[in-house]
C-alpha cells in the first residue's frame, strides 16, 4: 500500500485528528497527526488488517526550534509496506500519549527522546533517563543547549 | 629459562647472582605486570587483537585480570564518557599500589574525535587519574600499543624501591616536594571545607598513599 492509499484511509477514520499529509521529493511521504490520538491510531495501523504495522522501526526526537517533532518509523513484515508519522508539539512543554503499550520497542526509544529532548510521554512506565547520567541537567540535543562548565568537579570543555 | 641456564653454567653460573635487591624485585615487577581490563570503545577492539593468539599479549608476562584488586596497572581504551570517569575513579582507587596506568587511542589520551562537542566526553583520563603511559593512535596499532608496554616495563625496572630521595635527581626532588606541597595545602583546604575526612580520599588524587604523606608530615 502507498503512503497516499495509507493517508485516504486514515482520513476517512480519524478525520480532522490527522493534520497533514507531506510528500516532500527529498524524505519520506509522512502523515501529521494530532498529538493527543496518536497511541489511537497507532492501535489501529497495528491491528488493521489492511495495514499490519506489526514493527516500529524507529522512534525519534527532532528539534525544529519553532516545535518539538516526535517520529515514528513503521513497518510491516507482512504487508511489506511502510509510513511514518509525525507528532508536532510545544516546544515549551512537550507532552505526548506513550505508545509503548502499542509495541514495546518504544520503551527505550521513548526514554531516549526524553534523555535528548526532554519530550515526556505520558503513560510511559518508566520515564527516566537511559544514556546520560541521572543527575544530568539539561537536555543535551535541545538546538539551546549549553554544555555544562563542570561535571563533579571535572572540567567538561577542551 | 634462559636465567636459569646461565645460573648452571659451569664456567659463567655456580648458581650466584650479584645484584641488589631492589634489581632482583623490579626484574621480577616489570616481568609479569598483571592488567586490569577495561575496554571502553571501539580501541577495546583492537585491544582483543592484542590478546589473541596472533599478538599474543601474555608473552609480556601482562596476564589480564578482573579484578582491580589483583592488578597492576589499567589499561584505558577507549572513549571515557563523564558517566564512566566516577566509575575509573573508583577501579583506580582500588587498586594496589604501586599502580600504573596506560592510556590508549586519542579518545583517553585527549577526548579524541569528542574533543570539541562531545559534551559527555571526559577530554582526557589524565583528569582524574595519573597516567603514566600515552599510546596515540586512533585506534593504535597492536605494535603501538607492545611500544608502550615495553616503555611502562622499563619504567617499572628502573624505579627505585628503597631509599628513593637519594637516587632523585635534584630537579626532580625539588618538583617532588613543591608538589608534595600543594598537595598538602589542598588537602588542608578540603579538609576544612569538608566535616567528613573520608571524603578527602575520594575528592583528591595525591600520587601517594595517606600513610606516605601522613610519615612525611610528622618528618
Ligand atoms: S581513539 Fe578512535 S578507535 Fe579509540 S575509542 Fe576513540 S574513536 Fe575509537
Amino acid at each position: 500500500m502507498t503512503a497516499n492509499e495509507i493517508y485516504d484511509k486514515l482520513k476517512a477514520e480519524f478525520g480532522d485528528d490527522i493534520l497533514a499529509f507531506s510528500e516532500d521529493a527529498s524524505t519520506e511521504a509522512f502523515i501529521t497527526v494530532r498529538p493527543q490520538r496518536i497511541t489511537e491510531v497507532c492501535l489501529y495501523l497495528r491491528d488493521e488488517p489492511e495495514f499490519l504495522f506489526d514493527y516500529m522501526v524507529n522512534l525519534s526526537g527532532v528539534d525544529y526550534k519553532t516545535n518539538m517533532t516526535v517520529v515514528y518509523h513503521l513497518y510491516s513484515l507482512p504487508k511489506n509496506h511502510r509510513i511514518v508519522l509525525k507528532v508536532e508539539l510545544d516546544r515549551d512543554t512537550p507532552l505526548v500519549p506513550t505508545v509503548e503499550k502499542v509495541w514495546k520497542t518504544a520503551n527505550w526509544h521513548e526514554r531516549e527522546a526524553f534523555d535528548m529532548f526532554g519530550i515526556v510521554f505520558e503513560g510511559h512506565p518508566f520515564m527516566v533517563r537511559i544514556l546520560c547520567p541521572y543527575d544530568w541537567e539539561g537536555y543535551p540535543l535541545r538546538k539551546d543547549y549549553k554544555e555544562p562548565e563542570t561535571y563533579h568537579g571535572i572540567k567538561v570543555a577542551y | 629459562m634462559g636465567l636459569l641456564n646461565r645460573l648452571d653454567d659451569p664456567i659463567q653460573g655456580d648458581g650466584i647472582i650479584l645484584g641488589t635487591v631492589e634489581d632482583i624485585l623490579n626484574w621480577g615487577r616489570s616481568k609479569s605486570d598483571w592488567y586490569l581490563q577495561f575496554g571502553l570503545a571501539c580501541c577495546a577492539i583492537e585491544f582483543m587483537a592484542l590478546n589473541a593468539s596472533h599478538f599474543d599479549m601474555m608473552r609480556f608476562g601482562a596476564i589480564p585480570r578482573t579484578s582491580p584488586r589483583q592488578a597492576d596497572f589499567i589499561i584505558v581504551s577507549g572513549t571515557v564518557t563523564l558517566k564512566m570517569a566516577d566509575r575509573i575513579k573508583t577501579l583506580y582507587e582500588q587498586m594496589s599500589e604501586p599502580r600504573y596506568v596506560m592510556s590508549m587511542g586519542s579518545c583517553s589520551n585527549s577526548g579524541g574525535p569528542y574533543w570539541e562537542h562531545g559534551y559527555h566526553v571526559l577530554k582526557g583520563v589524565d583528569r582524574i587519574i595519573p597516567v603514566d603511559v600515552y599510546v596515540p593512535g586512533c585506534p593504535p596499532r597492536p605494535e603501538a600499543f607492545f611500544e608502550g608496554l615495553v616503555k611502562l616495563q622499563k619504567m617499572i625496572s628502573t624505579q627505585a624501591i628503597f631509599r628513593k630521595r637519594e637516587k632523585m635527581s635534584p630537579e626532580d626532588l625539588a618538583a617532588l616536594e613543591l608538589r608534595q606541597k600543594k598537595v598538602r595545602e589542598y588537602q588542608e583546604r578540603v579538609k576544612q571545607e569538608n566535616a567528613d575526612y573520608n571524603d578527602v580520599n575520594r575528592k583528591i588524587y595525591t600520587g601517594y598513599s595517606l600513610d606516605y604523606l601522613k610519615k612525611e608530615e610528622s618528618k
